[in-house]
């Protein structure tokens, strides 16, 4: 693993009821990249981004984050790598129990040594920052919208200001002006903090405006990585399908 | 590891200029809460004309997160609090985002700071408890129209009984329960026998232990025994099914498809409660009367020949009449309770875990309480 390499998988192999849903996959992403992961739906996307959080076993194969392989990684290690790393689920995984603002401020008790004021000024930070209004900072995630759900989520995943953020589907189900916010927001995050951003995203906006790299899954193996016009280029018809069909030459243009 | 982050205080013609160095970041979030809460005093100088005058320099900072930019304001606001002039330059590039976040979290109107009366308070508290029962009473009453309603209409035609649906919960909560039952059983008819025998001796009447055993398990025991189990158990799942339902809309989903959720999910589950419970409670009844046999013999010397038929002498129809009949009712009112219990679950996972506990400490209250009364109707009809 290279110096300014903070994930590192090579020939990953993960088979989930007799299927070989990733099948010998490898790739790399340096400090400060943005990658976009898309692929159709069951190309094992999510069971990729599982796999490489330690969510789901692998087969085969080796999954470093920060240098770190997590199935051989000390306790000390993997609280490291969990401090440092955020995850947004695709369903938010907010805990319901807990109100929108303890929801954010969670990972900051487990891990600093800050004062419950600091905790609760970074949270509403931080859920102003998604675009959320701070009187619904009091709500429980039963009574928020899907919209909102996911800005919470996001919040929650940026709580501890992370070196590495993974991101399932950030703007699925957001209106055009929230998804905008969004990848808005994880570009000025990536700039402030040299933050690394490994989304799994079907959204062309902001693959085109967002990602530095795209990573194009098909049957568990990348077919294809590079920024939104190398994307063109690849002779594939799943991908061609993917970026020129309406909506991939609508974001094109745009 | 990076240096943390330090302020270093200095003199400058318009003030005093507090100059940010090293990483204000989260790892160092308890040395930042100490930054934002005092900031060091400069060196001593000939007192400046504007001695108020505070900024605060950024230009050497390394690293800053929003915890980092947290701090920073925190002592801005604190300086401008404490009379001074303090100013924060704010750098032109993406970390004015940061800036901006953190300034509307900090500028957010204080929480209303009303502290009720104890007296108030508990006023309240009894207030809000008396309208939640008379909630509860009314959706428990409702609930049973309802599925009344649904029975009758099932009645007229059978298939809206969903009657695949109620045997598949008869196999879940009857015959599944069975080893279970009929284990608990046979040892509360072990241990009462054991003690009947016990004191009884003293008095020479070791006879009328198969007597009380009779009495006590036919009418009483044997039931209680089975509908609490059933509670804790059946009513408790229930509860949770029906609760988690709730919570991923699934109930709302069978509105829309024009389906009612109580005839589809609420009544067959009371069906086979109700169908359940005094088949349970025979075979409760029989495992405890084969206890105390087992005890009779083993330990109050009395052969399995005479215990039966002093059994035979003791057991009359209406003691078996009397827990039987008793049985589906309580079954009746824990279906109901887990069934209520469970439709008043929120979104949250806690609210289903209080429903589930709910669900079971009410039934079990309710199953009591029916015995009473239960036992005050048999014994003034003379039964």
């Amino acid at each position: 693993m290279e110096a300014d390499e903070v994930i590192a998988v090579s020939d990953l192999h993960v088979r989930l009821g007799g299927r070989e849903v990733v099948n010998g996959l490898s790739f790399r992403v340096r400090r400060g990249e943005i990658v976009g992961l898309v692929g159709a739906s069951g190309s094992g996307k999510t069971v990729l981004l599982r796999t490489m959080l330690g969510l789901l076993p692998k087969t085969s194969g080796v999954v470093e984050i920060m240098g770190v392989r997590l199935e051989r990684a000390t306790p000390a290690q993997s609280r490291r790598v969990g401090e440092r790393c955020g995850m947004m689920f695709q369903q938010g995984a907010l805990f319901s129990s807990l109100t929108l603002r303890e929801n954010v401020e969670f990972p900051m008790r487990e891990y600093l040594g800050g004062s419950d004021a600091m905790y609760a000024d970074v949270a509403l930070a931080k859920l102003a920052m998604v675009g959320l209004s701070l009187s619904d900072a009091d709500k429980l995630p039963s009574e928020i919208s899907g919209g909102m759900t996911k800005r919470v989520a996001i919040a929650r995943a940026l709580a501890l200001d992370p070196d590495i953020l993974f991101l399932d589907e950030p703007t699925s189900g957001l209106d055009p002006i929230a998804a905008g916010e969004i990848d808005r927001l994880i570009r000025t995050l990536q700039r402030v903090l040299n933050l690394t951003v490994f989304m799994v995203t079907h959204d062309l906006n902001s693959l085109k405006s967002v990602c530095t790299r795209i990573l194009a899954l098909y049957d568990g193996r990348i077919i294809a990585q590079g920024a939104m016009r190398d994307m063109l280029a690849f002779d594939h018809p799943w991908l061609r399908a993917y970026f020129q069909g309406e909506r991939g030459r609508a974001a094109q243009l745009s | 590891m990076a240096p943390g982050p330090t302020l270093r205080a200095h003199r400058t013609a318009g003030g005093v200029t507090l100059s940010a160095q090293g990483d204000w970041t989260a790892a160092h979030a308890a040395e930042l809460e100490r930054l934002a809460h005092g900031a060091p005093s400069p060196p001593a100088g000939p007192p400046s004309q504007h001695a108020e005058a505070l900024t605060i320099d950024l230009g050497r900072v390394g690293r800053l997160d929003t915890f980092g930019v947290w701090a920073l304001e925190r002592l801005r606001r604190g300086a401008v609090d404490a009379g001074a002039q303090a100013q924060l330059t704010i750098p032109a590039d993406a970390r004015a985002d940061l800036f901006a976040g953190v300034d509307k979290a900090l500028s957010r109107p204080p929480p209303p700071a009303g502290r009720r009366q104890a007296l108030a308070g508990l006023l309240e508290r009894i207030g809000l408890g008396a309208q939640a029962f008379s909630v509860d009473v009314a959706a428990f009453l409702d609930l049973v129209g309802r599925l009344a309603f649904c029975f009758w209409r099932g009645l007229l035609s059978p298939s809206r009984l969903r009657l695949r649906s109620a045997v598949h919960h008869l196999d879940r909560t009857g015959l599944r329960a069975t080893p279970i039952i009929a284990l608990m059983c046979f040892l509360i008819g072990c241990i009462i026998a054991q003690q009947g025998f016990f004191h009884f001796q003293r008095f020479g009447a070791t006879n009328y232990v198969v007597d009380l055993v009779t009495i006590l398990v036919l009418r009483e025991i044997g039931v209680l025994l089975v509908t609490i189990m059933v509670a804790g158990r059946s009513g408790s799942a229930y509860t949770a099914e029906i609760g988690s339902m709730k919570m991923r809309e699934e109930i709302d989903a069978l509105r829309t498809m024009g389906l009612d959720p109580i005839e589809y999910l609420i009544l067959p589950r009371i069906l086979a409660l109700i169908v359940a419970a005094p088949l349970l409670t025979i075979v409760g009844n029989g495992a405890a009367l084969y206890g105390a046999g087992v005890v009779a013999a083993t330990y109050g010397d009395m052969s399995p020949a005479v215990y039966l038929e002093r059994l035979h002498e003791a057991a009359s129809h209406i003691d078996l009449e009397v827990g039987l009949i008793k049985a589906p009712v309580m079954a009746f009112v824990i279906g109901v309770v887990a069934a209520l219990e469970g439709l008043k679950v929120q979104g949250s996972a806690e609210s289903l875990g209080l429903g589930a506990t709910a669900s079971v400490v009410r039934s079990i209250f309710f199953v009591i309480v029916l015995d009473g009364i239960f036992a005050v109707l048999f014994a003034a009809v003379g039964m």
